[in-house]
């Protein structure tokens, strides 16, 4: 591939690995919270310009993959009833629920659309008034303001056939939570730089200096990760635990103002479920009081959801950066992305897939020493 | 679908009660909803995220990145039209459980 071969012989990413190379003296484990970014660095090979000790492990930043079972399955049933029309992001299609996916809905007759933005669904339920028009919103906080307009302008404008389907999940609690888990080898973050645009990163400090961690709030790019690490590395190898900003071009202390009030007028927090993790308390958003008529979960009574996750999968040990995705005996096997088991294999950001599109069929040992073997060409 | 990307607003309209711009993204176009970003005026570069810009960012910046991201394939995902994302899914048959181990009956 053109693009990577260029990156990795590009003079600044060089000069960032050498840099790395020449900071660390121990092994680092780095946790990438964000889904873009693990699909970025393992895309790109940035794992494998890094000295084999340091580790990045692969968070449960991806919204399509933490999403629970349960709710896939509300969605399919909602999705499946008549006068129904269901729209979502298309990375939701084929989420596997314990039957079926929202392909397969569609396929059976069911009105099921792919918007790109959620405002699509708020017109679709404008110009369809005989219509109950559902948005399936899931997303971290990149995606809420989006979601909370949506509904916002439903009630503006008085559409009485919208409806939200909500799964919103939220950064920091998770943090908190791999930080409290028992067994955590995690010893710094990356944060995602787009879920900080919107939220600023105020709410991090608390957290570096509870866990004394550093957490540095890192683009998608190539080189912005590259930067993201070798900042998290310096802190590490100082024994400083800070929130660093290295994302300044998108990212602001307190992020979008106008965003943030909006979302505390709609949402509220509340625990939420994170598929293969289980609850973590105070870590999503439902609808507020004064929306709650918005919500496709009241509107819809689904009831009678049994659930089953198939027994092979250990997505929650991938998610938690418990085990590597190849270490998975499942993994390009019985699962593939054509034939998902769990959801970390579906979505191109879930880190299963990313390392099955990407040829990472090795163990941990294999993988390590292949990084060291990279290592040597960077330095060269 | 984290991905944020940067486009230049050609244009700014009044939808009802919504600022819309019309914002260009190397080539493709698409309806953006700038209410979160009050400052962002006809010419600027701002970044969004499903179909609302939620910061803004310097020209060289944002050319930079979408060069990064068209270079990356992940571009034409991110604009990609229902059509498109129908026909990716498509692509991708599935059983969500082809040994039958999780079937719940
Ligand atoms: S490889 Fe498949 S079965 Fe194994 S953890 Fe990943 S999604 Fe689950």
């Amino acid at each position: 591939m053109k693009y990577l071969t260029e990156f990795r012989n590009g003079e600044v990413a060089q000069r960032m690995a050498r840099e790395i190379h020449q900071l660390t003296t121990r092994p680092w484990k780095i946790m990438e919270v964000c889904g873009g970014q693990t699909h970025s660095i393992i895309k790109n090979g940035i794992d494998q310009m890094l000295p084999a000790c340091i580790e990045m492990v692969h968070g449960p930043g991806c919204p399509v993959c933490v999403t629970p079972l349960e709710l896939i399955d509300k969605a399919l049933a909602i999705a499946a009833q008549p006068g129904v029309i269901f729209c979502s992001f298309g990375d939701m299609l084929r989420v596997p629920g314990t039957n079926g996916d929202l392909f397969q809905v569609k396929g059976r007759g069911g009105d099921v659309r792919v918007v790109y933005s959620p405002l699509d669904a708020v017109d679709l339920a404008a110009k369809n008034p005989d219509r109950q028009v559902v948005f399936f919103g899931v997303g971290f906080e990149t995606t809420a303001p989006a979601n909370a307009m949506s509904v916002h302008l439903a009630k503006r404008r008085g559409l009485r056939n919208f409806s939200l389907l909500v799964s919103h999940v939220l950064v920091p609690p998770a943090i908190e939570a791999i930080m409290s888990s028992q067994g955590n080898q995690v010893q710094a973050f990356l944060a995602a730089g787009h879920v900080c645009s919107v939220m600023g990163y105020w709410e991090y400090p608390p957290l570096a200096e509870k866990f004394k961690i550093p957490i540095v709030v890192t683009g998608f790019e190539p080189l912005d990760l590259l930067d993201g690490i070798r900042r998290a590395v310096r802190q590490l190898e100082e024994g400083r635990h800070e929130v660093e900003n290295a994302y300044p071009r998108v990212v602001t202390f307190e992020g979008n103002r106008a965003a943030q009030s909006l979302l505390a007028e709609v949402f509220e927090v509340t625990d939420r479920a994170w598929r293969g993790i289980g609850v973590i308390p105070k870590s999503g958003w439902r609808l507020s009081e004064a929306y709650r008529d918005f919500d496709a979960e009241e509107r819809f009574q689904i009831s009678g959801i049994r659930t089953a996750e198939s027994p092979l999968c250990h997505s929650g040990d991938v998610l938690r950066g418990a085990i590597k995705p190849a270490q998975c005996p499942a993994f390009g096997k019985q699962c593939t992305p054509r034939h998902p088991l769990g959801a970390t294999m579906v979505s191109s950001e879930g880190a299963c897939a990313a390392y099955y599109n990407y040829g990472r069929f090795l163990s941990a040992e294999e993988l390590a020493s292949a990084g060291s073997a990279t290592s040597g060409e960077v330095h060269a | 679908m984290c991905l944020a990307i940067p486009g230049r607003v050609d244009e700014i309209i009044t939808e009802g009660d919504l600022r819309v711009g019309k914002v260009n993204f190397g080539g493709v176009v698409k309806r953006v909803c700038l209410d979160y970003v009050p400052e962002v005026e006809v010419g600027d570069y701002t970044i969004v995220h499903v179909g609302f810009a939620i910061s803004k960012i310097d020209q060289e910046s944002a050319e930079q990145t979408l060069a990064d991201f068209r270079a990356m394939g992940v571009l034409d995902e991110e604009l990609a039209s229902e059509d498109e994302a129908f026909a990716r899914a498509a692509d991708k048959p599935q059983s969500p459980c082809p040994d039958g181990s999780c079937d719940p009956q």
